[in-house]
């Protein structure tokens, strides 16, 4: 996988611009779903050319219950560079989502349809041969929990040298040495000793640094972070976040990281996609989202987070609970949740999905609600609470 | 390492004591007349019987009598049948008077037949059984899966003994398709050693492989829903390296337990296959003297059966250890 070639560059660009005059076309027809949220894939809040396109995601998953819709529409790009944080609940979508990425659903059991670009080449519809070379070498992922996540009966040294030598045919020497300078890379000290022990010989934050390490080992494009500090010590989230920002402005790499915790979001992110029940509902960059979010949900994660100073606050959560995915309410998924929805005549919360639009009607901050006064009931409701 | 392998081995050398002791108790300090029991009750006669009883120290102190079995064990003994001084090397473990042979002969000569069978079978079980449970486990839900499993499963339901006959019966004598079962040492002729255990190690191997392919399927089913076999997909690693890589080394853990109880008590005596398919083993030497209830043959073989109890628990957990490095720890 290389970088996209300046050709390519260019149709994306004209593909784009295509796709704007096709929007301009129906404006005039009224709004279409579908080009909009096209355009909102296609293009990068930040606009620059993106490596990784996400257009229009649908994952399913048939039980005997009946089929999950994991993931419905979901549209987002991230250019070389820069780190968009997924955020959501858990059973968002937002793993099966990267899961997709890497194509590692069971084909058997899974329904994806839409496209995944990765620096213009498409990968839905891959054979399992072609995506196995793709797996570990352009995209490469970081799980949550490294203690499970590394295998107990092999040496790190071993798991990161076999994953170098998946892509490379090299010697084990070769590879033995760049696991070496891997470890080192991740501030692994005494690489060396490090290289002959097992996973459970690791501390947890040791252990992570050997996944990321794992991960990098063959120059990815694009780093897929699931929760990548879940399992962690707070005071080695922080270490490992440094390490993943370091990384990339040493490599170039795209991240996506998936996460709960806004502080990590506010930390890392460029641009911010927040998920409910399988759909975006709010997607633009971390500025816009964390400073003016236009979306009830996006609020109530705010005003969820807990702070030190208000002492005699007690916490705010989100009240019920996520929606099953086997039978979501009609009309906004977020309906029976949110506190705002009587603010919207008649029943349109319950009887229409809002579609992602833009919030100021332009720009690429795009939200997925029906209220009219977003903006000033964020400014004189939410924004008081939050401090 | 080492540590680990010295501990274990104390530990397991303790627990063949252990059985040594167990074992003499139960024929000697239980309320019965060994010398009677010895001397057998049909030819026994009142000079055989004093002989037997002065031999055995019968009338000396208990511990005593251990200290000569167990001397006997490892240093030999001597015993005097009919007038004649028989010399029972070490390792000793009784003179059978109703063969008029020392039992540790009686067993070295059966040893062979019974380790080429259960040689065989071993190597039979763990390669079809886990590659058919691995299969399933990979599969698992589809149709292929459920055929295995529910063949595995009509296989192992029908007793062994029945169908073990019915295989000789059919296969070996009505249409002769395979070879008759017969033990040739391997080295008078490796063919005639090899055709004559064929037979008996594919019906040994094929039945009880259905019981290896269902803990292989279980265990392989949970390992590769662990969350570092999705860790080895997303490196990029074939199916294959994933599942016969990094699956299986997790996956054969509980198998290796069971197969290690399997072998010792194979080699204990598989008494069906032997009998069957007419194998001078263990199994029916052991058969033989609980026919005629010759003692010292019974004590030795049941001693035999656990130490190689305790040898294969101690290799299981060599074996344990080399696979999982976070055993040795503990």
């Amino acid at each position: 996988m290389t970088t996209p070639a300046p050709e390519d560059r260019k149709d994306s660009m004209a593909e784009s611009a295509g796709e704007q005059a096709a929007a301009a076309a129906d404006a005039k027809r009224g709004p279409s779903v579908a080009t909009r949220e096209k355009r909102a894939g296609l293009m990068n809040p930040s606009g620059e050319t993106p490596y990784l396109v996400v257009e229009d995601l649908t994952v399913k998953f048939p039980t005997a219950d009946g089929v999950v819709s994991a993931v419905n529409g979901l549209s987002y790009s991230v250019p070389l560079g820069r780190t968009l944080s997924i955020v959501g609940e858990s059973g968002s979508g937002k793993s099966v989502s990267s899961m997709a990425v890497m194509g590692l659903h069971d084909r058997k059991r899974t329904q994806i349809t839409g496209s995944i670009r990765l620096g213009g080449d498409e990968l839905i519809g891959l054979s399992e041969n072609d995506l196995m070379k793709v797996r570990g070498d352009a995209v490469a992922m970081v799980f949550q929990d490294p203690q499970s996540s590394l295998h107990p009966l092999y040496t790190i040294g071993n798991q990161i040298s076999e994953a170098y030598r998946v892509h490379h045919k090299v010697s084990k020497d070769v590879a033995k040495k760049r696991a070496l300078e891997m470890l080192d890379l991740v501030g692994i000290p005494n690489p060396i000793r490090r290289f002959g022990q097992y996973p459970h010989e690791f501390s947890g934050g040791m252990r992570q640094r050997a996944m990321i390490a794992m991960g990098l080992v063959n120059d990815p494009k694009l780093i897929i972070a699931d929760e990548p500090t879940t399992a962690l010590d707070v005071t080695v989230q922080a270490q490992i976040l440094d390490l993943l920002n370091n990384l990339q402005k040493e490599f170039g790499s795209a991240i996506v990281l998936i996460t709960h915790d806004l502080g990590v979001v506010a930390e890392m992110a460029d641009d911010v996609l927040v998920m409910y029940a399988g759909r975006c509902v709010e997607y633009g960059t971390a500025e816009d989202v964390l400073a003016n979010p236009r979306m009830p949900y996006t609020w109530g994660l705010l005003e969820s987070i807990p702070t030190v100073s208000a002492a005699s606050e007690k916490l705010r959560p989100i009240k019920g609970l996520p929606p099953s995915l086997l039978n979501l309410p009609s009309g906004c998924s977020f309906n029976p949740r949110c506190p705002y929805k009587d603010r919207v005549k008649g029943e349109r919360c319950t009887t229409d999905l809002p579609d992602l639009l833009p919030v100021d009607g332009a720009g690429a901050h795009t939200s997925r609600c029906h209220l009219h006064d977003k903006a000033s009931i964020y400014e004189t409701e939410v924004l008081p609470r939050l401090s | 390492m080492l540590y680990f392998v010295a501990r274990r081995l104390v530990s397991a050398l303790s627990v063949v004591l252990v059985t040594l002791i167990a074992t003499f108790a139960l024929f000697f300090i239980a309320p019965t007349d060994p010398a009677a029991a010895i001397c057998g009750d049909r030819n026994c006669t009142q000079e055989r019987y004093n002989e037997i009883k002065k031999n055995l120290n019968l009338d000396q102190p208990k511990v005593q009598q251990f200290a000569e079995y167990t001397a006997g064990i490892f240093a030999g003994r001597t015993f005097e049948t009919s007038g004649v001084i028989q010399d029972c090397n070490a390792p000793c473990l009784g003179y059978s008077f109703k063969n008029d042979r020392p039992v540790t002969q009686m067993i070295k000569d059966r040893l062979p037949v019974t380790v080429s069978l259960v040689a065989g079978y071993a190597v039979l079980v763990l390669t079809i059984g886990v590659f058919v449970g691995s299969m399933a486990a990979k599969r698992r839900g589809t149709l292929g899966d459920r055929a295995l499993m529910s063949s595995t499963l009509i296989l192992s339901s029908v007793p062994y003994y029945i169908v073990a006959l019915m295989i000789s019966l059919y296969f070996t004598i009505l249409y002769p398709i395979l070879p008759r079962g017969g033990y040739t040492p391997l080295t008078d002729n490796a063919g005639k050693w090899f055709a004559g255990l064929l037979t008996p190690w594919l019906v040994l191997g094929i039945y009880n492989c259905t019981a290896y392919a269902r803990y292989s399927r279980g265990s392989m089913v949970e390992t590769l829903s662990e969350d570092y076999i999705r860790t080895a997909r997303a490196k990029g690693l074939s199916d294959r390296k994933v599942t016969y890589k990094h699956a299986l080394r997790s996956g054969m853990i509980p198998v290796i337990t069971i197969f290690g109880l399997d072998v010792a008590g194979s080699l204990a005596g598989a008494i069906f296959t032997e009998r069957i398919f007419d194998l001078p083993g263990l199994g029916n030497l052991v058969l033989q003297s609980l026919e005629t209830y010759d003692l010292p043959v019974i004590m030795g073989t049941v001693l035999v059966a656990s130490v190689v109890l305790v040898a294969m628990n101690f290799i299981v957990d060599v074996a344990y250890s080399l696979i999982d490095p976070r055993v040795r720890l503990s």
